[in-house]
């Protein structure tokens, strides 16, 4: 087994104090972001990128992944308390959770939540020590045809598969790209789109625009509904902890289940929130009595938690193996990366080992921690959102600032933040979706470069593309996957209604 | 629903009234939105076809990824303004009543004038101003705690990134008069 080895040598790199410093605070940010109205895990990881510029990749992509850890976990502790979901994706965890609370059982469901979630994020992180390493030196094989095929798929498959109206994606993901366009052509140095503009020059920048979109726009959004709340507040003894941890072996089945669901839409571009969903809609399904779900049962919490945190996790696989993000942090990872300098991709596995390894080591060993940390700190962070969140906004807007403006020394980029603020809050009450956007901000140009140097190679025919086995059957499957909604309505038959809404997929 | 157990409570005095009017409906919105996407991928687009949009020997010249995508965009945006424009007769949801958009612009607002503050004061001069106003005028909060708290994270602010971390932000006069 080599991944093992590899794998000890990361924990190794690990190992040293200042790295498994910067992982408590990573987690205990996280966890602040997740537990806050109007931050969750894109919008903290994108805050607080800035603090690592100046690190070494290794301690920043700790502390980075360890912040979207603790927003994870951060997101239970108020849907369970509080009925407020932290995160749309523990939406799922107040059909149960909060029953539970509003019973007395409180420290049952929060040890539960917490419980599932190490379980769904280490049967992902297992899934990405041994599949990821197998994915990158299979992909180390791909030419710029292959990968333009890879980048198509991710993109039609939001299209195809995507649960928000058809040409609302499509415009979400042509705006990407084109914004992602701006500046200067990487290939044959011409500047396109800037209109003069010497500050254009540098083109859009991809975590400007995510800091806007998702930190600015959530502050808009929550400033929106009443704030006032009233919750429990819980503190977890270690009898109910080992109480909770005796039973599980009875809902193994859920447990897997779950983790299953969700490392498969994350890795596809499902993502968390289906996970979280499709994991208790099944859960209860399969259950003998369906009807005590959403009364406080506890399976209820195991199963949309576990999916989501088997998502979330999962979600970083074809970030590295083939420097495709599966949800929009990843993207945001993603964009990280790019800034320590590393060139995402299946190159990564090789150039990188000390890095990539490192970072896998640091999924371990994040959750395990953050177990503890959140087991035994919850009365803390539930008494977190006693802090007004008059004072709360004023400082989320000052870190986007320092954000934004930090990434490139740019007065400009804070106008701009300022500006993708108000286009994410007016796109989201419209219901235009932000995660293909995002994707395709951050992948638009490596796309088009792929697209661009195939066609140098093949002397300008598309045929390149249908030019071997491997090539031709992504490309084919990315197709199939922008018609599918379209396919599907046929193969359902005439007698479906749904049909008469698919039509708007042939769009774009 | 037991009450007995509560423990946090939170109160909101300036929570936005349920039964407030609407300002504006969400298919008026979407209507504006793809109306100016239309604009912006015309413009975009002239832009691409003025560069070179056609595909020559090696392949497509610079204009030709963006042109297209333009062209997608102003299908999209077409087709949403259409579709809108359809779904008008039919009432379309609120999309936001007249106390939400207050406190929406009671954030928006100081947060611009936190932009230009910045611009010509420094950042840490302006996020004093910002944190300690919005909490004292937004969010009633006694002046002593709000001055408190603004001077507090401004403070932290400057220790983190100006001192340990060396990333530098945008700075005013006050920061020149400290010799910073």
């Amino acid at each position: 087994m080599e991944a093992l080895g590899l794998l000890l040598h990361g924990f190794a790199v690990l190992l040293t104090w200042k790295t498994l410093l910067l992982m408590m605070v990573g987690l205990v940010l996280g966890i602040f972001v997740g537990v806050l109205p109007g931050l969750g895990g894109p919008n903290g990881v994108a805050i607080l990128l800035p603090l690592t510029f100046t690190m070494d990749p290794t301690s920043a992509i700790v502390m980075l992944s360890c912040i979207y850890w603790g927003a994870l976990f951060g997101g239970a502790i108020t849907s369970i308390l509080f009925n407020i979901p932290g995160e749309a994706w523990s939406v799922a965890t107040t059909f149960d959770g909060y029953p539970m609370a509003q019973q007395g059982r409180a420290a049952e469901a929060l040890t539960a939540a917490f419980t599932s979630s190490f379980v769904g994020s280490l049967v992902a992180v297992l899934l990405i020590t041994f599949l990821a390493p197998m994915i990158s030196s299979f992909a180390l094989k791909f030419g710029p045809p292959e990968f333009f095929a890879v980048y198509l798929l991710t993109f039609c498959s939001f299209v195809g598969l995507g649960r928000e109206a058809k040409h609302k994606t499509v415009i979400s993901m042509s705006l990407g790209l084109l914004l992602a366009g701006i500046g200067m052509d990487t290939v044959s140095g011409n500047l396109r789109m800037t209109f003069g503009s010497p500050e254009l020059l540098r083109g859009i920048n991809f975590l400007v625009a995510v800091i806007g979109l998702f930190g600015i726009s959530e502050i808009l959004l929550t400033m929106e509904e009443r704030l006032a709340l009233r919750g429990h507040a819980a503190g977890i003894s270690l009898r109910v902890v080992l109480g909770v941890w005796k039973d599980l072996p009875k809902y193994w089945v859920t447990l897997l289940r779950s983790s299953f669901i969700g490392c498969w839409l994350g890795i596809t571009p499902g993502g968390a929130i289906a996970a979280s969903f499709m994991g208790y809609n099944l859960a209860k399904r399969f259950a003998k009595e369906p009807d005590s779900f959403g009364k406080g049962r506890i399976e209820g919490v195991f199963a949309p938690e576990t999916a989501a945190h088997a998502s979330g996790t999962s979600a970083l696989l074809p970030m590295l193996a083939l420097g495709i993000p599966g949800s929009g942090t990843a993207a945001i990872l993603l964009g990280g990366l790019m800034v320590w300098g590393l060139n995402p991709g299946p190159l990564l596995f090789v150039e990188h080992k000390d890095f990539v390894w490192g970072l896998i080591a640091s999924m371990y060993l994040g959750n395990v921690v953050g177990l503890v940390l959140v087991l035994t700190t919850v009365p803390i962070f539930a008494s977190i959102l006693r802090v007004p969140f008059a004072a709360v906004a004023p400082m989320i807007v000052v870190s986007c600032a320092i954000g934004a403006y930090a990434i490139q020394n740019a007065m400009f980029d804070v106008w701009l933040m300022l500006g993708f603020g108000v286009v994410g809050y007016v796109f989201k009450k419209i219901g235009i979706p932000l995660a293909p956007f995002t994707l395709a901000l951050v992948l638009g140009n490596r796309a088009e470069d792929a697209f661009r140097l195939s066609m140098i190679g093949s002397g300008g025919t598309l045929k390149v593309f249908w030019s071997n086995g491997l090539v031709g059957s992504i490309t084919t499957l990315a197709i199939l996957l922008l018609f599918w909604p379209v396919i599907d309505g046929l193969l359902g038959g005439i007698g479906r209604k749904a049909a008469g809404q698919n039509g708007d997929a042939t769009k774009g | 629903m037991s009450q007995t157990d509560i423990e946090i409570v939170v109160e909101d005095p300036t929570a936005p009234e349920d039964d407030s009017p609407s300002v504006v409906s969400s298919g008026t919105i979407e209507i504006v939105v793809c109306l100016l996407l239309l604009a912006l991928a015309i413009t975009l687009g002239y832009d691409n076809w003025r560069t070179g949009a056609s595909w020559d020997a090696t392949g497509p010249e610079p204009g030709y990824f963006p042109f297209y995508l333009s062209v997608i965009l102003a299908g999209g945006s077409l087709y949403g303004l259409i579709a809108a424009l359809l779904a008008r007769r039919a009432s379309s949801g609120t999309f936001v009543t007249r106390a939400q958009g207050r406190r929406v612009l009671a954030v928006f607002v100081p947060t611009l004038l936190f932009c230009l503050t910045t611009q010509f004061l420094g950042l840490y001069v302006a996020s004093f101003l910002l944190i300690a106003g919005f909490m004292r005028l937004v969010g009633r909060i006694a002046l002593w705690k709000s001055l408190l708290t603004a001077f507090a994270f401004t403070a932290i602010m400057f220790v983190t990134f100006d001192v340990a971390f060396d990333v530098i932000m945008p700075k005013g006069p006050l920061e020149a008069a400290l010799g910073r």
